[in-house]
């Protein structure tokens, strides 16, 4: 048999059978780990013993899964790939991986990210840039990027990731998986490594959207450490996947997805990524969905990403302000104490974490709050407010991911135009809302995934699975792995 | 001469099982490092969960204080780097305080000023650094302790004024039982800040910041000091630097540093806390649990109950004692007595116990069962008070030793009559001063030998009743002869 390739729910079948056990599934994972670290760097740590804690059994139980490293694992290295946190052995669980310890899932290792999990390319790890597997002269897109190769391997069948403007979706639509990141406070937060912390959300990367309804039926919850988190919903997300979604009503934005906005020659790949949008709508509609264009004023939509860049940063600047060497991380040198802080600082962080330190600490400033901090949460609550009153209509939003596959290395970002930054960037209003939103694959052009995402309303997870559960089987993309078949058609 | 403008920034540290944002124990120790959980710590990952009970006693202080108080509670985030600091940010309030716009009288010569109180809010204490020569030692017990701070309007006048209404504080936070506000411990801390002006000029002068002053004989000696500095300054035409300055022990003060720019503490709203919203049946439930003030009893033991100044202190002062006092009162004692019974018996025998009232054996209501036989006359307010003490010593009800022993009164008529008849058999020349010679004055010997005769427990009111009941009738019978 070759696990690689099962989906979780098969792998539990397997489990069930007795056709193999728990650690010969931590053994192939941990085979696969070794074997793949150096040509695609997953994983800043593996973990080569088998380990099995369980407090009962649940459908993940025995099953071998991988997290990212800015979740708080007591006893294991946790390092957010940033050098101020290299050494940094944490003394309590996240809420997170509590849960998944508790529920019998296996830890195969901890993830690389972009550092901080601030950034978008998987390339800004302390340990090295992480290759996409479909093609290693391009991006796996992050900060989650450690947790998306790792699935698109097929080393584990599930990993947990955080998402606070795409982190998770970006990267799962690079590595043709499903990556979900469910309503705000809908997974506890406590023991993640706060980025943004009225952005930041813990979700789940898998092979089909079953496995990531069963994932999140586990880790979802209350949890008095985190004062943010919902009263548990008593919902079974994998009891409704199935339910019809006639007459279900989805909308796509106008101005991010009307061709006749893009250049044939320059906007190539855009064009490419729409006839397959589009494609995947006229079979949607056949299927039973109600799909309509809505209009969105364009001022609104080009604010959503200054708006994340503002408030994100603030917020990062204040939540890693405790990364200071005094607690615990290198000790700086110097006379005085803010000397010390000073040198530990400058020392433990790349130029781009500082830059994004600069901005947040600018923007925080009391000549520039009002202008910059407070008008971005106030334009934050309009986006929030407009995709409200769409929801009181529709029961989602569908949009492709990105103007493209997986970007190459070498390619130059900054020469994008205004509306393909809109095309990149959307996701972030998921995280503005806290809706419920997850993408999943929908194609591939020169043979790399692409993917399409989907969100909802707040509190309306079961929806949004449900009607994912549905798109995925008229994609026919569950259960990819990287090189993939189906890439070649 | 010269005006002297004072604000105070008050720190009271509240006292709750847990800390504000963590579920470490909120306790003094000498042990450094016990009390710590990761929040106060400030490692990746955490997250606070706030001490609702600290918001309550916030709350709590702020409505005694006359603050108004906001219809949500919500938390900021004051960004700055020290290393006492872990997270880099303190947790406070400064978009809605707990309270604002707050006053409390203080008696100062006499005369009552209102102290105006600008806001009142919560925020958590930061870590204790104890500073050697080559090396600094950081105690995070303190790190997360819920911390109340108190600003004043710039209306205090004098160290006198200060002190006052620094003890009237503390007096509060004791009333509202939300703080031990013990200095000693920097339970309760202040900063000073203090300027000098020409009398009648409308424009403040330059502010000096005097920080973390535990004792209020301390800051009494700071606010002198610096009266006297900056005077001598002014006199010989020179500028006072804005600056914050230490005091030291021989209460002098020290320049630390001077004030360039004010730190930018980048505020914003903690998005980790939601909001919670406060509902007006909260509110009124918790107005409902403020007691009286020392100041408001003070003056309603005077008005309402009459008593003396010195009575009247006495008895406000202390918020166990009050108490105490009202719930003999609310049984419907003689006030009179019962001031009596208080201020000596009650608070002497607490000295020499060396106890508090809550240990103290005899509760108001025993005390006020004491007092009512004082007060119909049935015992002597000496015997009262001696009953009090038989009762501590043999924990017993004092009204069940009234009740047994021989100190109790004879109240039957009957009996009192037969002791008077006896008298008068036994006394015909006094009998008959009474009758031919109308001499009132048998009136009190006879009294003194019914008294004799009874062991003195014949029911003195009662039994004067009865002797001049009886010398009238006599008297009748005489002259209708």
């Amino acid at each position: 048999m070759e696990y690689s390739k099962m989906t979780l729910k098969e792998l539990r079948e397997a489990l069930d059978k007795d056709e193999v056990t728990s650690e010969e599934l931590f053994q192939e994972a941990n085979k696969l780990a070794h074997q793949y670290q150096e040509e695609y760097n997953p994983f800043v740590t593996i973990i080569d013993k088998y380990k099995m804690k369980k407090k009962k059994d649940t459908i993940i139980t025995g099953i071998p899964y991988a997290l990212k490293d800015n979740i708080s694992t007591s006893n294991i290295l946790t390092t957010a790939s940033s050098n101020i946190l290299k050494d940094y052995i944490p003394v309590f669980d996240a809420t997170v991986y509590k849960k998944l310890k508790e529920a019998g899932g296996v830890l195969v290792g901890k993830t690389v990210l972009d550092e901080l999990a601030m950034g978008g390319t998987g390339t800004t790890g302390h340990t090295g840039i992480v290759y996409n597997p479909w093609d290693k002269t391009r991006e796996i897109g992050g900060s989650s990027a450690g947790s998306a190769a790792a699935v698109a391997l097929g080393i584990v069948p599930f990993a947990i990731g955080s998402d606070t403007g795409d982190s998770i979706r970006k990267p799962a639509a690079f590595g043709g998986v499903v990556g979900f990141k469910p309503t705000y406070g809908l997974i506890s937060r406590y023991g993640l490594f706060a980025f943004a912390s009225s952005l930041d959300h813990v979700g789940c990367f898998a092979r089909s959207v079953y496995d990531i309804a069963v994932v999140t039926n586990i880790i979802k919850g209350y949890d008095p450490h985190d004062m943010t988190s919902l009263k548990d919903d008593g919902k079974d997300l994998t009891e409704t996947l199935d339910n019809s979604i006639k007459g279900r009503k989805i909308f796509y934005i106008k101005e991010i997805c009307d061709r006749s906005q893009y250049d044939k020659e320059k906007d190539k790949t855009v064009l490419e990524v729409l006839d397959n949008f589009y494609e995947l709508l006229d079979k949607m509609k056949e299927n039973g969905f109600i799909v309509e264009e809505v209009s969105i004023d364009q001022d609104l939509l080009a604010a959503i990403y200054p708006t994340y860049m503002c408030i994100s940063c603030a917020e990062a600047t204040s939540n890693n302000a405790n990364l200071t060497g005094i607690q615990f991380g290198p000790r700086g040198e110097g006379n005085t104490v803010l000397e010390i802080m000073f040198d530990a600082r400058t020392k433990g962080f790349s130029e781009l974490i500082k830059r994004r330190f600069v901005l947040g600490s600018y923007i925080l400033q009391k000549e520039n709050q009002e202008k910059l901090y407070l008008n971005a949460c106030r334009i934050r609550r309009l986006i929030v407010d407009k995709m409200n009153e769409l929801f009181k209509t529709y029961d989602g939003m569908i949009l492709p991911c990105s103007g493209g596959a997986a970007p190459h290395f070498n390619e130059a970002t900054d020469q994008l135009s205004e509306r393909y930054l809109l095309m990149e960037n959307h996701m972030a209003i998921g995280n503005f809302g806290g809706f419920p939103s997850i993408t999943l694959p929908s194609g591939f052009i020169d043979h790399c995934p692409i993917g399409i995402n989907l969100t909802g309303k707040v509190k309306e997870d079961d929806v949004v699975l449900n009607m994912a559960y549905q798109i995925e089987k008229i994609t026919g993309l569950k259960g990819m792995k990287a090189g993939d078949e189906r890439c070649m058609k | 001469m010269y005006e002297v403008v004072i604000g105070l920034e008050v720190h009271c540290e509240l006292d709750t099982k847990s800390k504000n944002f963590s579920s470490a124990r909120n306790e003094y120790t000498h042990i450094p490092n016990i009390n710590v959980a990761p929040v106060d710590l400030g490692l990746p990952g955490i997250l606070p969960v706030v001490n609702e009970e600290a918001c309550r006693k916030a709350l709590k202080t702020a409505m005694a204080l006359h603050c108004t108080t906001p219809d949500e509670v919500i938390f900021d985030r004051k960004n700055y780097f020290y290393a006492d600091l872990p997270k880099g940010y303190q947790i406070t309030q400064m978009t809605k305080p707990m309270g604002r716009n707050g006053y409390l009288d203080i008696m100062v010569d006499g005369k009552t000023k209102r102290i105006l109180i600008h806001q009142l809010h919560l925020e958590e204490d930061t870590a204790s650094l104890d500073h050697y020569n080559t090396y600094s030692l950081i105690d995070y017990n303190r790190s997360g302790i819920p911390l109340m701070e108190i600003v004043t309007e710039p209306c205090i006048s004098s160290a006198e004024e200060a002190v006052t209404f620094l003890e009237d504080l503390r007096d509060v936070f004791l009333f509202c039982g939300v703080s031990e506000a013990k200095s000693d411990k920097g339970q309760m801390r202040c900063d000073v800040n203090i300027s000098l002006k020409k009398k009648g000029e409308t424009k403040l002068g330059t502010k000096v910041e005097m920080k973390n002053i535990n004792a209020f004989n301390s800051v009494k000696a700071a606010i002198l000091y610096e009266i006297k500095r900056q005077s001598a300054l002014l006199d010989e035409g020179k500028e006072v630097v804005q600056e914050t300055r230490r005091i030291d022990e021989d209460g002098k003060t020290y320049s630390m540093r001077e004030k360039v720019d004010a730190i930018d503490y980048k505020y914003y709203v903690e998005p980790n806390i939601p909001p919670v919203k406060l509902t007006d049946a909260y509110k009124e439930e918790l107005e409902k649990s403020i007691p009286m003030l020392k100041l408001d009893r003070f003056e309603k033991y005077i008005k309402e109950y009459h008593l003396s100044e010195y009575d009247a202190q006495v008895l406000s002062k202390n918020r166990d004692i009050a108490d105490y006092f009202e719930e003999v009162l609310s049984y419907g004692s003689d006030i009179e007595l019962a001031v009596n019974f208080v201020t000596t018996s009650v608070l002497s025998s607490l000295n020499k116990l060396e106890i508090g009232l809550d240990e103290f054996f005899i509760t108001p209501k025993m005390l006020s069962g004491i007092i009512d036989y004082v007060h119909k006359g049935k015992i002597s307010l000496d015997h009262g008070k001696k009953i009090m003490y038989q009762a501590i010593e043999k924990k017993k009800d004092p009204v069940e030793i009234i009740e047994e022993s021989s100190l109790s009164q004879i109240d039957d008529d009957q009996v009192l009559l037969d002791y008077i008849k006896a008298v008068f058999s036994e006394n015909p020349e006094q009998l008959r001063q009474y009758l031919e010679e109308d001499n009132q004055y048998v009136v009190n010997f006879f009294m003194g030998k019914v008294m004799q005769k009874s062991n003195r427990q014949a029911n003195p009111n009662r039994t004067l009743d009865l002797i001049k009941q009886q010398l009238e009738e006599r008297k009748k019978e005489y002259e209708g002869k």
